[in-house]
């Protein structure tokens, strides 16, 4: 046993420290409870960082009477027989708030994080002076979020109500269901100052409300931006070619299985594997692009004037695709990770919190928009491909060959799909119905948005997603589909080309 | 004529399965019951290619959404099984079916209600496809939904059901939706004399739909229909309604199809929200495609030998069956735009 | 035979910023022949769009006797009396060109008399009586998609004539005939006016000329000039248009 004990770790002889005030507070943690509690209190308010392992050893029991009236602190659960410092609860109630005082001034942003925490949820008016000081010298947002919230609910707990009126103010600018709870609590036990509390209550709710509304349509932004990688291909194929492609889908999930081969490839190449998805997008382009020339040459192109034969072969072709894909990568989910740079999430002001992945697919969203429209607008090919959709035979008698612009336009409808693919295997599981979730949707944005137009689609897609979000929390994911497809329903009744349509001889051909 | 005969032996042919079926195994002509219930399973495949083949091949409406319509003609039939079932469930609750019972029902919902009556039902199993088909058809058709558009509206309406089939809260059985019927019309299903019965409604009702198509088509209605599908707009200027005659024919072809769905549950036990994917519509539309649009018979003879293929190629290769199927969508296209029946009159010297 | 007179007043469209019809005004009287000429792009098509239906007029008033057409739809101006003949012939290929003009013969339209409707003689009087103004009486069990160029321009006036109008649009009904059809088509159309108005639009002047009745010549979508052939062939401002400035 003695053995044992001289293996504990000394933690300081009063001769050590004779002269400062921290040594002298320490024989009274030996003393009577009312005494050890004082002790307690005051070693708390002293803010010595020697005192933190102290008063944990101490709450843990760890705590030993040394035999000159130090104490000891013992690294595990002290051996049996040995002199433990015992205490109640009345002193237990002083070493959470003293050690919570202390932690707050800890060099450590998760322990000063986690005392913010254990003092908001034993609130006291004695910790206001702590609070202020430590909220004066914290730099971390989150923290002083956490250590504002405390402050305003120690002071809601003093018993001057002019100090309470001041905790109500703060509290009300916050933006913290937890601020609301504590004015609500509040309310309760001094209805004098109802009004006040009601007035801030009042702002809280209006700051959420404004905050809820401002994650929906984030939310709303991150699904209409899917929505619209997965319907921009569609709307280049079915607006410039008129050709209803059943298989986009399927490249789709092209683009993600290729995202997937890619990070498989770059696996064993250190510097590059943070590096394969950027990788990604032009492989998956080129895949699906490629796969997109080979079926209008080889398949489409015989059916060229009718639309409803070419949707049931274009739907064969994904039932190939989406079978030839199981059969080799298998059917069950295949993992993408996210490179580091695209985890974790933003705080914006107002603790509005998005996940990053979510914020890069729409940033990435806008670039594939954006490079379609200077890919059409600024390019010789785009340059051909808009005389063709205007007037395929003086295009060709221009000498346009109109056979390869049909190539090529259904090849960069197909990239884009492949582009989307690469998109959504950072949010979605790459399994080889990946598609099909995605597809019927897309068309109605085409469908919604006017067809031929790509700020028909842009403008569809967004709202579509966003009316889609704001449904959800009233009626559930599926009412909100089946919601969306009824207005879009009624919706063409009043615009039967859609939102951005052709008018006059264009739109008859 | 000589395609009268051929249909005629081809029902006469059909006709004997059951009859075959009752032979003692070691006969040379017996028929297993295995034949017999697939037969039965095609015939009812067959009346939903008829319906599709009318709306499709005659009026040019290329639903992606048959299905559904067929699934909701499944699923009035099943909630009267459902309700024949009594307290012979699991739970053994006196009214309500199992699954209401698991999900903490207390009372039957009320349009559960008339459930019980077989007429109701089987009238159900018309009328919901037929309004449901009269909705979606007026919206479409009156603000000018044709084509592919059409077919992009009709998937995702199939969808969509499919979706809200799932839930629990439908109370239609969720995710396994109905099972373990008991009997009809006082006959236990699963005898051999039950699964005859079912067979031989189903023909009737299969040669009936056929006779009234033909009759249909050749009427000036059909001639109209064709007309609608060449050249709508002319048939406008010539001052029909156009809105009307489609909305007609689609009310019709969607009620046949819920006609077909009422006679397959029965015989295969089970419907569940499965039937409303989209692929099951699709797949029947390549059913007519292969036999050959326009021409009624092309879509019966399509719906056999489609699900022959399948059967036979499921039994030992079932990866496989996916990607046939694709190539036939490919394939219909490019290489039999007329499908068998082309086939058959090129060969036939006609 | 009494008629309407077609009548449009102050009619414009805009399509995208596009100013097809500009204050167009215009009146045909019963039982006349009128001939529409301008260059490409005059509104010639646009202005039997807006008759018909197919495209509403953004101003102005476009009645036929009492009715507003700009209220009505495709078929039901089509019920008044009014057929239109296209640019591109548009017949019912899969149908025999008798089974043409009997979708055509005036008869209720809905699906149900459509359903019930049975061949009478007098409605088969009616047929034959067309198909041999047309002269196609011997192809009339041919699908009308094995007919030649000309013959199914001819079928569709004849598809109008089942319709007995009032009024027949006719839209370039010579463009790709040989000379030959041409003189036949001219007669035929004399032939039709007279008990009905007719209006054809028409590129051709000779074609024109050998109709022989008032002409009007539309230029960026108003009335540029109106009289017979000779006095808008002398007008200077049609020159202009038509040889450029």
């Amino acid at each position: 046993m003695l053995r044992l004990l001289m293996l504990l770790f000394l933690l300081m002889a009063p001769q050590a420290h004779a002269q400062d005030a921290f040594s002298e507070l320490l024989p009274g943690l030996t003393g009577g409870f009312a005494q050890q509690a004082e002790t307690v209190e005051r070693l708390g308010a002293l803010g010595d960082p020697r005192a933190l392992p102290l008063l944990r050893a101490l709450g843990d029991t760890r705590l030993l009477r040394g035999p000159d009236g130090t104490v000891i602190v013992s690294p595990g659960q002290p051996p049996p027989g040995s002199d433990v410092i015992r205490i109640n609860n009345r002193v237990r109630g002083a070493l959470r708030g003293a050690l919570g005082r202390l932690q707050l001034g800890s060099p450590d942003p998760e322990e000063r994080l986690r005392a913010a925490e254990a003092i908001l949820r034993n609130r006291s008016a004695d910790d206001i002076p702590i609070l202020e000081a430590a909220l004066g010298r914290e730099t971390d947002a989150r923290i002083r979020d956490r250590l504002a919230l405390a402050l305003g609910g120690a002071r809601l707990a003093a018993a001057d109500p002019a100090s309470k009126r001041i905790g109500i103010l703060a509290l009300g600018r916050s933006t913290s269901p937890e601020a609301r709870a504590l004015l609500l609590q509040e309310r309760i036990a001094t209805p004098d100052l109802a009004t006040d509390i009601d007035t801030a209550i009042a702002s809280i709710d209006q700051r959420l409300a404004l905050r809820r509304a401002a994650e929906t349509a984030f939310q709303g932004l991150s699904l209409g931006s899917v929505l619209m990688l997965a319907a921009l291909g569609l709307a280049v194929t079915f607006g410039v070619m008129g050709i209803i492609n059943m298989a986009h889908g399927e490249f789709v999930m092209l683009g993600a299985y290729t995202t997937f081969v890619v990070q498989e490839l770059c696996r064993d190449i250190p510097w590059l594997s943070p590096w394969s998805l950027p990788l990604a997008v032009p492989a998956a382009f080129m895949v699906t692009a490629l796969i997109g020339a080979a079926m209008e040459r080889g398949l489409i192109r015989f059916l060229y004037g009718r639309p409803l034969e070419t949707l049931l072969l274009t739907f064969g072709v994904g039932m190939v695709l989406q079978q030839v894909v199981r059969l080799t990568f298998g059917a069950q989910n295949r993992e993408v990770i996210s490179p580091p740079w695209m985890q974790g999430t933003l705080v914006l002001p107002g603790e509005i919190t998005i996940t990053q992945n979510r914020a890069w697919i729409i940033l990435f969203a806008l670039f594939v928009l954006l490079a379609t429209l200077a890919a059409i607008r600024l390019t010789r090919f785009g340059l051909e491909m808009r005389a063709v959709v205007q007037n395929r035979r003086i295009a060709a008698t221009m000498g346009i060959r109109t056979g390869r612009v049909d190539a090529m336009t259904f090849a960069f409808g197909s990239g884009i799909a492949g582009l989307a693919g690469v998109a959504l295997s950072q949010i979605d599981n790459v399994s080889p119905n990946l598609g099909t979730g995605y597809i019927i949707d897309s068309f109605m944005v085409v469908v919604f948005g006017g067809v031929g137009s790509l700020m028909g689609t842009l403008i569809g897609a967004f709202s579509l997603g966003i009316f889609n979000k704001l449904l959800e929390p009233y009626a559930g994911v599926v009412l909100a589909k089946v919601a969306v497809l009824v207005a879009i329903m009624i919706f063409i009744q009043r615009r039967p080309k859609g939102l951005f349509a052709l008018k006059g001889r264009a739109a008859d051909q | 004529m000589t395609r009268r005969l051929v249909l005629l032996a081809c029902v006469v042919l059909l006709a004997l399965i059951p009859i075959l079926n009752l032979l003692p195994d070691a006969s040379p002509f017996h028929v297993s019951d295995f034949i017999v219930s697939i037969c039965g399973k095609w015939i009812c495949y067959a009346i939903l290619a008829l319906a599709l083949d009318l709306a499709w091949g005659y009026a040019g409406i290329l639903s992606l959404g048959h299905g559904a319509f067929f699934a909701l003609g499944g699923y009035a039939i099943g909630m009267h099984l459902m309700r024949l079932i009594g307290p012979r469930g699991v739970y053994g609750h006196p009214i309500l079916p199992d699954f209401m019972v698991f999900l903490g029902y207390t009372e039957l919902p009320w349009y559960w209600l008339g459930f019980d009556w077989f007429i109701f039902a089987f009238a159900m199993a018309l009328v919901v496809p037929g309004l449901l088909a009269l909705v979606v058809g007026y919206l479409a058709f009156r603000s000018r939904i044709t084509g592919v558009y059409l077919s992009i509206i009709t998937q995702a309406l199939t969808y969509a059901l499919m979706l809200a089939f799932f839930r629990n809260d439908m109370g239609f059985g969720g995710n396994n939706g109905f099972t373990d019927f008991k009997e009809l019309l006082g006959m236990p299903l699963n005898t051999p004399a039950t699964r005859s019965v079912l067979f031989y409604a189903s023909l009737v009702v299969l040669v009936l739909a056929y006779l009234m198509c033909a009759a249909l088509t050749r009427t000036k209605f059909g001639r109209v229909l064709t007309a609608i599908r060449d050249a709508e707009s002319r048939v406008r200027f010539l001052g029909y309604d156009v809105t009307q005659h489609k909305l007609f024919v689609f009310v019709l072809s969607a009620m046949l199809a819920g006609v077909a769905g009422a006679l397959y549950v029965p015989q295969v036990g089970i419907i569940n929200p499965g039937e409303f994917s989209p692929g099951n519509s699709i797949e029947a539309v390549v059913w007519v495609a292969f036999g050959g649009r326009g021409t009624l018979v092309g879509a019966i003879l399509g719906a056999f030998s489609v699900n022959a293929i399948k059967t036979w190629l499921t039994s030992f290769a079932p990866d496989l069956w996916l990607i046939v199927l694709g190539c036939l969508f490919i394939a219909v296209p490019l290489l039999l735009p007329r499908g068998l029946i082309g086939l058959l009159r090129r060969g036939g010297g006609k | 035979m009494s008629g309407n007179s077609l009548y449009l007043d102050g009619v414009s469209v805009v399509f995208d910023g596009f100013q097809a019809l500009n204050n167009l005004s215009l009146v045909v009287e019963p039982g006349e022949l009128r001939a529409i000429i301008g260059p490409n792009g005059a509104g010639k098509t646009t202005m039997m769009d807006v008759i018909t239906g197919k495209t509403r007029p953004t101003k102005g008033t476009v009645r036929f006797g009492e009715s507003d057409l700009t209220r009505m739809d495709e078929a039901s101006i089509a019920m008044l009396g009014i057929g239109r003949k296209f640019q591109k012939p548009t017949v019912f290929d899969a149908l025999t060109v008798f089974e043409n003009l009997e979708l055509a013969l005036k008869a209720p339209r809905g699906p149900i008399p459509c359903l019930r409707w049975r061949l009478n003689g007098e409605a088969r009087t009616a047929i034959e009586r067309t198909l041999a103004e047309i002269g196609l009486t011997e192809r009339a069990r041919d699908r009308a998609g094995l007919l030649s160029h000309g013959q199914r321009q001819w079928l569709e006036i004849g598809m109008l004539l089942m319709q007995d109008p009032q009024l027949l649009l006719v839209d370039e009904p010579v463009a790709g005939m040989t000379d030959h059809e041409t003189e036949l088509t001219a007669t035929l159309l004399r032939g039709i006016a007279g008990a009905r108005s007719v209006v054809v639009v028409e590129h051709d002047l000779e074609f024109v000329r050998a109709l022989g009745h008032r002409v009007t010549v539309l230029h960026e979508g108003s009335v540029l000039s109106e009289g017979s052939i000779d006095h808008v062939q002398n007008d200077q401002r049609v020159i202009e248009v038509y040889l450029g400035r």
